[in-house]
Parts: C-alpha cells; sequence; structure tokens
C-alpha cells in the first residue's frame, strides 16, 4: 500500500496555518462531551494533555510511574532548539527545517519538519510563560548556544537540566487541569492493550501496577505518546521503565511502524563497567565543545595510562576525519568512529570499549575554572560513577543507545492508519528522520503536544459520535481476558532464567548485529537468533509472585516479551533498507572514504510495517518522500 | 578500573507485603559486588538470586538511574539516598560500602507517605501540593514573547536552584516532623521569585501551605535534615522564603 | 482564622512570641546587672524604679508576657504533637545529618523552663519560697531616703546556698540550650534568612544565647564564691 501523508499542499511556508484554517472546529459546548486518553505523560503527552483539558476536552491520562512529574523527558540535558533568531547570527524558521532535514538525512517529511520549526518559537513564549527558567545573560534575555554542531546559536537551555524544567514545566500545566478537573490522571498505569472496534481506536487496557487489577478505558480518540524503544538494546541511557509495548501492542492490532532501524546512538555516554550493568549514563554532547576525542594509535598504548601517551602516539580521529566539524560532528558520524577505533583494538578502559574525552587543552587555554564553570556538574557526575577525576586524566566515552527516531507511522494530523488514534512525540516516526539533532527532541515533544495535537484531533473529532463506544463493548471484555491470559502465562511458566537474563541476551544480539554498523549477515543472524530467544522465554522464564499484586518481576516479563517481538522487526526493517543513512548504517552501503552512502533513487521512502503475526513477515507499506524547498543532497561534515 | 576485588554485604531490608502489612526485617547477603555497582544494581544482583530461588524479589522504585526522575526512594542506615552529598540512590555507588559491612535499608518514612509494598510508597501527596497552585496559570498559546519579560540573571539563577528539586521526597524522609517544607517552598519560591509567578502569589503560597498541611505532613522545626537529605542540595533559605511569602500574603 | 490553624502562621506566633520573651530575658539581664553596681543605688534602686511604675503599665506589662507565656507554649505542644505523628515510625538506624540536641530536644527544655520559670516567680516575685529573706518584708533605706526592699539581700542570702545557685546556673544552661536554636529559628520562620545570612545568624543567635548565660549565670555564681557580696 502506497501511504498518504495528508501533508497540505501549497507554498510551505503558509502549509501550517493553511492547514489549521482547514481544520474543522469542535463547538466550545460539545468539547466536554468529548473524552480522550492520553498514554504517557512526558513532554508530548504531558503538554497535550494539559492543553486539550484547558480546551474543554475530558482527557485521561495514564503513565507508569508514581507521578507524571518523572517521565523520561527529564533527563534531556542539553537544551531545546528555536528559530528566534535572538543572537541575529542569520537563523529562520527556513534555516531550521534545513538543518533538521539534512541532520535527519533526508528521510523525514518537509511539511512536518516546517511546522515544527514554524512552532518551536511558540514553544519558548509558552515556556517562559510557565516560569521554566531559562538561562539569561546580565541583562536579562534569554541566553542561547551553539549546540550539536549547528552553525547557529538557536539553543535555549537551563544549565544541564533543560528537560527537567521543560518537563516540570507541562507537569505543572497537567496539574492545574487536574485540580480543574478537566484531566483525570492514572499514576502507575501500564497500558497492555490498544481496543480497535470496527477499526476505530476506541480506548485502553491497562494494568493497575499496585492492585493488579485489569482496567479498561474507552474514549472517542486514544493518544500515545510513550516514549522510544531503544531499551531493546537492553543498554541504553533510557529509564528502565521506557518500553515499546505501548506502540508494540498499537502495532499488533494494526498500527503500521514506521522506520524502527533508525536508532540513535550517542556517541558521550559513560562506558559500561560491568555485566551487572543496568544502564548507560548520557553526557551532554555539548561536552564536544571544548573536549577533544582521541583514541591511541598504537595497540600496545591502550592499558597504559592517557598521561603516558604522547600526543604523537594519539588519534584524534574526528578532527582528523572531519577538519572543518571535528569533534562537534553529528552524533551517528562521532559514534560511528569510536566503535571503529575500538573495533580496530584501540579502544580504552575495561573491555576496550571506550575513547578518550580530553579536556587537558581546554583547561590549559580556558583554566580549570571555566571549564568547571561550564561542566561543573558533568564532570561530578562521571566522578561518582567511575571513581575518576575528569580534570586530572581524560574521561572515558563510548556510545549508547539512545533515541529511536522510528515509532508508529502518523500522517500530518499525527493520526495513525488506525482512525481515532494518535501518536506524539519520540513514539512515532515524524520529524527526524533517519538522525535527530541535538536539541530537537524537546522540541518535537512540546510541538507535538502544546501546538499539533490540540488543533488536529478536533479535525478527527468532529466527525465522530462522542461516547459512541462504551467498556460494555465485547471488544474491551475480550481485551481484558486476553491481557489477563497473557499475564497468567508468564506466571505460570516457571522456567529457569529471570526476564533480566533474556532482556541481556536479547539486548547483546542487537548490539552486536543490529547497532552501529549492521550487515546482511548480522542481520539475518538476528532475524535468526531473536525468536530462538523468544522461544526460549516462553518456555523457560521465571516470573515469580502473583498477578494481583504489586509485581516488578510481572510488568518486565511484559516488556521483555514485547521487545523480543520488536527487535526481529527492527532487524528486518534495518535488512531491508539496502543503504547507509542517519543512524541505520550499512557496511555494503558506504563511500570509499567509509561514509554513510545514501540511495535515493529506491529507498527514499518511510518504510512503514504492518504486522501480520510472529510467525510471518510483517508486510511494508511505503510513504514516498518529496523534497520540494530543500533539495537532497549528499549530507557532509568534513 | 578492572579489579575484581568483590565485597559481600550483610543487607537488613524492610518487607511488607501491602499497605496493610504490618511488615518485618528480612536478612539477605549480598554476594560478588564490585566497588563499580550502583546501589541498584548490587539490589538487582540479590534481586535475580532470590527470584531464582523461587522467593519473592524486593520491590523498590526506580527509573531513570542516572539522578534525576526522583522515583528512587530509599533510606540506607537512616539516611535518605545513603547520606552521600547530593546524590540519589540510585548514583550511590558500592565503593563507599566496606567488605562485611552491615546495611539497613527502609523505604521513606512519614505519614503522608504511606507503604505500598517493601521500599515502594505512595507519594501523590506531593502532586497534590503542586496541584493545588504550582503553576502559572497561562493558556497554551497567547503568551507573550519569551524577552518580553526581562529576568535579570541572579534572579533566573536563584530560580534554578530552586526549581531543581526531583520531587524525591527525601526531604520529607529525613525530616524527623515528616514536613515537606523544603519541596513546598522550593516550588512557591520558584515561582514568586520570577515575574511570571508573582501575579498568583498570594493565593498560591496559601493554597500550596494549606495542601501541604492537609496531606498529613508535619511542620518545620528549623533542623535542616531536609537539606542535608536533598539530592539537589536545595538549600533551605527556599523555606524561609516561603515563610515571608505566606506572612507577605496575610497582607494582600 | 486560617493563620491561627496554618502550619506556617502559628510557627510566626512561636517564632514572634519567642522572641518577645527573649528580649524580655535581654531588659531583664540589664536589670539584674544592676546588681554589679553600675547603677546609683544598685538593684534594690533598680526594683524599686520598677514598682514605681504606674500600675496599668506593670499590669499591662506583666499580662503580655502571660500571652507571649501562653502563646508559645500552647502553639510549642500542639505542634510538637502533630509533628510526633507526621513520622510514625522510626527508621532503624537513626542518622543525623544537620539537627542538634538543642534542636530536637525544645519541647523538653521548653518544659524545664517553664518549671524553672515557676519556681523562679515563687521565689523572687512572689517570694514564698524563702519568706524570712524576702526583699518586701526586709524595707532598708534607698536612695532619696526613701525606704524600698532589700532584693540585693534576698539575692545574696538566696544564692550562698549552693543548691539554689545550681538550680539557677542549670537552668541557664537550659536557656542557653533552647535559645541557641530558638533565635536563629526565629529569622528562619520570619523568612528573614538566606543562604548568605544564615551562617552569621546561627552563630550570632548562639552567641546571644551564650551571651545571656553567662549574663544571668553571673550573678549567682559570684554570689556562691563570694566576689560580690
Amino acid at each position: 500500500m502506497i501511504l498518504d501523508g495528508k501533508c497540505p499542499t501549497g507554498p510551505i511556508e503558509k502549509s501550517w496555518d493553511k492547514h489549521r484554517f482547514d481544520l474543522k472546529l469542535v463547538n466550545p459546548a460539545n468539547k466536554r462531551k468529548y473524552n480522550i486518553i492520553m498514554v504517557g505523560t512526558g513532554l508530548a503527552g504531558g503538554a497535550a494533555a494539559a492543553s486539550l483539558g484547558e480546551l474543554g476536552y475530558n482527557v485521561q491520562a495514564f503513565c507508569y510511574q508514581d507521578s507524571p512529574r518523572r517521565a523520561h523527558s527529564i533527563a534531556a540535558q542539553g537544551g531545546i532548539n528555536a528559530a528566534k533568531n535572538y543572537p541575529s547570527d542569520g537563523d529562520s524558521i527556513l534555516r531550521l527545517m534545513y538543518d533538521t532535514i539534512k541532520g535527519g538525512d533526508f528521510r523525514a517529511r518537509e511539511a512536518d519538519v516546517w511546522r515544527l520549526s514554524q512552532v518551536s518559537n511558540n514553544i519558548i513564549d509558552q515556556c517562559v510563560a510557565q516560569g521554566v527558567p531559562f538561562a539569561r545573560d546580565y541583562a536579562g534575555y534569554l541566553d542561547n548556544r551553539s549546540f550539536g554542531g549547528a552553525q547557529v546559536s538557536r539553543t535555549f537551555y537551563s544549565r544541564g537540566l533543560t528537560g527537567q524544567q521543560l518537563l516540570l514545566g507541562a507537569y505543572s500545566a497537567l496539574s492545574r487541569q487536574i485540580k480543574a478537573g478537566t484531566v483525570q490522571m492514572y499514576n502507575r498505569r501500564e497500558m497492555l492493550d490498544l481496543v480497535v472496534v470496527d477499526g476505530v481506536a476506541r480506548g485502553i487496557t491497562v494494568r493497575n501496577m499496585v492492585t493488579g487489577e485489569i482496567e479498561s478505558y474507552a474514549a472517542d480518540a486514544v493518544c500515545l505518546a510513550t516514549g522510544g524503544y531503544v531499551n531493546v538494546f537492553y543498554l541504553s541511557t533510557n529509564a528502565k521503565g521506557c518500553s515499546v509495548t505501548a506502540n508494540w501492542k498499537a502495532a499488533k492490532k494494526g498500527a503500521f511502524f514506521a522506520n524502527p532501524c533508525y536508532t540513535q546512538i550517542h556517541p558521550t555516554c559513560i562506558p559500561q563497567a560491568g555485566e551487572y550493568q543496568s544502564k548507560l549514563t548520557l553526557m551532554s554532547e555539548s561536552l564536544r565543545n571544548d573536549g577533544r576525542i582521541w583514541a591511541p594509535k598504537k595497540k600496545e598504548d591502550v592499558s597504559k595510562l592517557p598521561a603516558d601517551i604522547s600526543d604523537a602516539d594519539r588519534d584524534y580521529f574526528l578532527e582528523r576525519k572531519y577538519p572543518s566539524y571535528g569533534n562537534l560532528a553529528p552524533r551517528d558520524i562521532s559514534s560511528r568512529s569510536a566503535k571503529e577505533a575500538c573495533d580496530a583494538g584501540l579502544g580504552v578502559g575495561p573491555g576496550g570499549r571506550g575513547v578518550y574525552l580530553d579536556f587537558a587543552d581546554s583547561i590549559k587555554r580556558l583554566s580549570e575554572d571555566t571549564i568547571r564553570e561550564r561542566y561543573g556538574n558533568l564532570f561530578e557526575m562521571y566522578e561518582k560513577i567511575t571513581d575518576e577525576n575528569a580534570y586530572k586524566r581524560p574521561m572515558r566515552i563510548y556510545p549508547a543507545p539512545h533515541y529511536a527516531m522510528g515509532g508508529l507511522w502518523v500522517d500530518y494530523n499525527l493520526m495513525s492508519n488506525i482512525p481515532g488514534l494518535f501518536v506524539l512525540g519520540e513514539a512515532n516516526f515524524s520529524v527526524h528522520g533517519a538522525n535527530r539533532l541535538g536539541a530537537s527532541a524537546l522540541m518535537q515533544g512540546l510541538s507535538d503536544g502544546y501546538f499539533v495535537i490540540p488543533y488536529t484531533i478536533g479535525g478527527y473529532l468532529v466527525t465522530v459520535k462522542p461516547g459512541a463506544v462504551t467498556t460494555d463493548h465485547p471488544e474491551f471484555k475480550k481485551s481484558v481476558v486476553d491481557v489477563k491470559a497473557t499475564n497468567n502465562k508468564y506466571l505460570s511458566i516457571n522456567g529457569k532464567k529471570t526476564v533480566s537474563e533474556f532482556h541481556r541476551e536479547l539486548g547483546k544480539v542487537m548490539w552486536n548485529n543490529v547497532g552501529m554498523a549492521r550487515s546482511k549477515e548480522s542481520l539475518n543472524e538476528a532475524i535468526k537468533v531473536i525468536p530462538q530467544i523468544r522461544d526460549e522465554f516462553w518456555n523457560n522464564v521465571k516470573v515469580t509472585g502473583s498477578g494481583t499484586e504489586l509485581n516488578q518481576q510481572l510488568e518486565n516479563a511484559g516488556r521483555v516479551a514485547d521487545f523480543l517481538e520488536f527487535g526481529e522487526l527492527l532487524a528486518r526493517d534495518a535488512l531491508h533498507r539496502e543503504e547507509s543513512c542517519g543512524g541505520h548504517f550499512r557496511v555494503e552501503h558506504q563511500l570509499p572514504d567509509g561514509e554513510a552512502m545514501r540511495d535515493d533513487v529506491n529507498f527514499s521512502y518511510v518504510g512503514a510495517w504492518e504486522y501480520k503475526g510472529n510467525d510471518k513477515e510483517p508486510e511494508l507499506h511505503k510513504e514516498p518522500l518529496k523534497f520540494e524547498t530543500i533539495h537532497l543532497a549528499v549530507r557532509s561534515y568534513k | 578500573m578492572s579489579d575484581h576485588k568483590t565485597m559481600t554485604l550483610t543487607l537488613i531490608v524492610w518487607r511488607q507485603k501491602n499497605a496493610n502489612d504490618p511488615g518485618k526485617f528480612e536478612t539477605y547477603s549480598a554476594k560478588n559486588i564490585t566497588e563499580h555497582h550502583s546501589f541498584l544494581e548490587m539490589l538487582d544482583c540479590v534481586n535475580e538470586d532470590l527470584i531464582l530461588a523461587g522467593k519473592e524479589p524486593i520491590v523498590f522504585d526506580h527509573d531513570c538511574r542516572e539522578g534525576i526522575c526522583g522515583m528512587c526512594s530509599q533510606v540506607v542506615n537512616g539516611a535518605p539516598h545513603g547520606g552521600q552529598d547530593r546524590t540519589t540512590v540510585c548514583q550511590l555507588h558500592m565503593r563507599k560500602f566496606k567488605d562485611g559491612d552491615t546495611i539497613y535499608i527502609e523505604p521513606w518514612r512519614a505519614r503522608a507517605f504511606p507503604i505500598i509494598k517493601d521500599l515502594i510508597v505512595d507519594r501523590t501527596a506531593l502532586d497534590t501540593i503542586i496541584q493545588a497552585g504550582g503553576y502559572t496559570s497561562c493558556h497554551t498559546g497567547g503568551v507573550p514573547d519569551g524577552n518580553a519579560i526581562l529576568i535579570p540573571k541572579p534572579i533566573a539563577e536563584e530560580a534554578t536552584d530552586a526549581a531543581e528539586c526531583i520531587g524525591c521526597g527525601a526531604c520529607v524522609a529525613g525530616c524527623p516532623n515528616g514536613a515537606a517544607m523544603l519541596f513546598t517552598g522550593a516550588k512557591v519560591s520558584q515561582l514568586a521569585l520570577l515575574p511570571q509567578g508573582k501575579a498568583e502569589a498570594v493565593a498560591r503560597v496559601k493554597n500550596m501551605t494549606k495542601a501541604m498541611m492537609e496531606c498529613g505532613f508535619g511542620n518545620c522545626t528549623n533542623h535542616y535534615e531536609c537539606q542535608a537529605a536533598c539530592p539537589k542540595g536545595i538549600n533551605v533559605k527556599f523555606i524561609a522564603r516561603m515563610n515571608r511569602e505566606f506572612l507577605k500574603a496575610q497582607f494582600a | 482564622m486560617q493563620f491561627f490553624k496554618s502550619s506556617i502562621g502559628r510557627k510566626i506566633l512561636m517564632a514572634i512570641t519567642g522572641q518577645c520573651m527573649v528580649l524580655f530575658a535581654v531588659i531583664h539581664l540589664l536589670g539584674n546587672s544592676s546588681i554589679f553596681g553600675w547603677l546609683p543605688g544598685g538593684i534594690n534602686a533598680y526594683a524599686h524604679h520598677l514598682h514605681s511604675l504606674p500600675a496599668p503599665i506593670i499590669i499591662g506589662f506583666r499580662l503580655g508576657l502571660l500571652l507571649f507565656v501562653v502563646v508559645h507554649i500552647c502553639y510549642g505542644i500542639q505542634l510538637t504533637i502533630e509533628n510526633r505523628g507526621g513520622r510514625p515510625q522510626q527508621y532503624a538506624v537513626k542518622s543525623v545529618q544537620k539537627a542538634t540536641f538543642a534542636s530536637e530536644n525544645m519541647i523538653w527544655t521548653g518544659v524545664l523552663l517553664m518549671a524553672f520559670i515557676l519556681y523562679h516567680l515563687a521565689h523572687f516575685t512572689f517570694q514564698i519560697i524563702n519568706p524570712e529573706t524576702a526583699a518586701l518584708k526586709n524595707m532598708v533605706p534607698g536612695l532619696d531616703n526613701h525606704v524600698v526592699p532589700n532584693v540585693l539581700g534576698m539575692v545574696l542570702s538566696a544564692f550562698q546556698n549552693i543548691g539554689v545557685t545550681l538550680i539557677y546556673a542549670g537552668a541557664m544552661l537550659i536557656l542557653f540550650l533552647h535559645l541557641s536554636h530558638g533565635i536563629q529559628s526565629f529569622f528562619q520562620t520570619m523568612g528573614w534568612s538566606s543562604d548568605k545570612t544564615q551562617p552569621f545568624i546561627t552563630k550570632a543567635g548562639t552567641l546571644a544565647a551564650l551571651a545571656l548565660f553567662l549574663g544571668y549565670a553571673a550573678v549567682p555564681l559570684t554570689i556562691l564564691v563570694h566576689i560580690l557580696k
């Protein structure tokens, strides 16, 4: 099937304004008759629930944490982009759009990216009004910095806590609506099924994680703002609870999963120290503004103290390969270069998984105090985890899975191919293409939540009669029965391996075969091995306790079971995409100098997969991508 | 870095099946722990052993494991988050302990935080306080340009100091009175410092402190244990500022 | 009124009444110090002047003090009971980071101080404990040929008793503890402290409490060791 993104036509500069005008409005008096379910309350979900509640809709919001303030958006450090052009350094909406399209390696929709760039400015105003304490200069104006290799200073930030401050802004707006009664908040609930009635999304089934009760909720529209899936790699920078479960349940009910192979591996994370490790910690890539990345030139030097390796024996590989961007080269490129060095046996630290990020030159040039002022909290965090003083010896860094550009397919209105199912934020696929630029995730989450869904959902709701389906419908009953049966199955297997063991096993396969460099062989092997792990899981997993109480093993079993199915899809998508672009690198498709080789003739499309059952191959649907404003070009950061 | 010294520790952990269960301490042994294990990874290891032995693992709240989400909440040897300066328990590492140590692990204890299970407590009371007024009542859209209101750098910085609160509740857990003054004070102060928040300052401080009382939190007796417990080092000056705001609100 | 029920409101009342009593303690100490002879006629003259003030002022002053004491005690007890309920179950291991012996025992130092004040009132104000040395019953010539109560004699005879001296000195030690927390606490509760001023306020509060302790304890101790005769 050829998918239609339903993008507005005409000049791109007018596209969003025209579309907003074309959307039908819901009569204000009727809004409270519509129920909207919001799953996930991070930047996208929290902002959307608050905005929709304020508009007068009845919103039911769900999160698996004990409070909406804890969503993993909170961990974003660096900043949020906007085309304000406050520093007058040549920025504009069009330039932000251009950078985002190019950064995404020409695999995103132009209209969506234009809209994102356009509303980016409103986001800053909105957050300031909420009391988000952005960094200011001494005159009291908002401060900007350059981030992630951008040529303009368009990143707004709040120390190294931008994600936290923006999320708490959205959380405060949401709290206001909860108090006002327009949003009903359900904490500690995990969505375990999407209920589709006659092809239309009508509600969800959740598990109350405290009592174990399986509950159903019906609505006129269901929004998923459930984040990304990179915990499929087991070790990632995501929170432990992040999963693909909500998205995957929707996919199993017919929603198409787009571009799952576009995963971002972040270059500046603290390397793994041992097998028991439960997660990887990211350090803001702003560190690359003053740190120089290098690896030893000689294998015999890798176990030496860094201070004992002379400058001549160090390979500042990013500076060598990308003279103009140097240490600020985009994330995918930096990560891959680090991996190449480690694969060549030049990695440092435990298991040879690490390269140096050296501040010695900056400290010499600027003084230790200046570096402390800029990155003190990051150095402190590094020391807490590694017990090493990065002022005295270089940090060790290694790439780690960080962000999922892929997600459920949505049209321009953020509606999936299932009518009534909307997908927001990292959970959808729309704007980052094959690679996301720094400081763009927060922008997308808030754009979708504050400024897109409040308009586009109305256009859908006017077409449906409110409250047409209730939880008495047989599909809801069936959903509850199915969820209970699955949970009972986990509990009854009583095997010999824990859920985490399976997750680690899957993670290893994903990282080794479907990680930063993918080949036909490695992917085929993954597609062979993952179902074996999955089979063993269903025969040999051990989940203690019962389903009628707080049971973290049971919660985790469900998430890992879904990863075990989804991981295979990710590998299949990577296998089918016979090109290298952004976060997807196929070793067969590279230029002689090792750069990614895109194939615009054959792969300039969104690949959206339809689930057909675990034993059947998924079906690929394509949405061709057109580039009318930004012309296709080779992405070069040399 | 790669030394293979391992530790064995004795854990004395609070186990409680549910809110109605009286609960009791149980003793466990944590084996093969290295100095690089985080505290939660150490518990993960203990749990893996428990599961394979067919026993119920210890449940505890955690999520980001990088010290920012505020989900983790354990009192280690009497100190919320383990007592390391400006560190959540998920960022606490085992190098702070010695082979053979005995470690007491308990949940947050406060009237306003009923225990749900083992080390997990119910912190919705903190949400209730924010819902009472921890926001500016701006609408989505229809707000002025971000630079329309100038905010001097020192004010923005101080507001950020207050806004760093991660809402973990360690201040309540550390307070002998189970008071939420530091949590509430941080939010009241953040919004009182900024021009955007001033319009509603009077109602905010009254409503939030009222909600704080109604949730069952104790009162402040200026021990400053909250500041010592806070993994973000939120300063008690924000309690003072809230007190001042409260007093001012009486004459408004 | 909401203020009198609120958490912070009641704390503010505690702080203000407490601080008023501190001010009273300062004035009282200045009066006491007249025993060292800086005022013509000494403590007898001072006591005489005080009691020669118009009756409404004296009664008003005493009623005011009584009000402070009552408010301070009532809210003190009420808040303490509430606070004990704030954490119904204690931790198995007690770990104290910033709280002090003084801050944790305000209720007990307060109770002991109240007991002492009652004793002190009975002793020197109502003079029913050692009636034979009561100042009111032993009039002596004062300045300007007035006949005034012999406060000096009463005080001297009282503190020649080591037991009485120890009670007073001990009580002043307790006052020191109470105020070493109470004075800085006043500034915090009123919202007049910040991270920059707080260390100074804490030190100054402790010093002020120490000064009061030394000042008050000086009288009985110097009498006991016969420096003051």
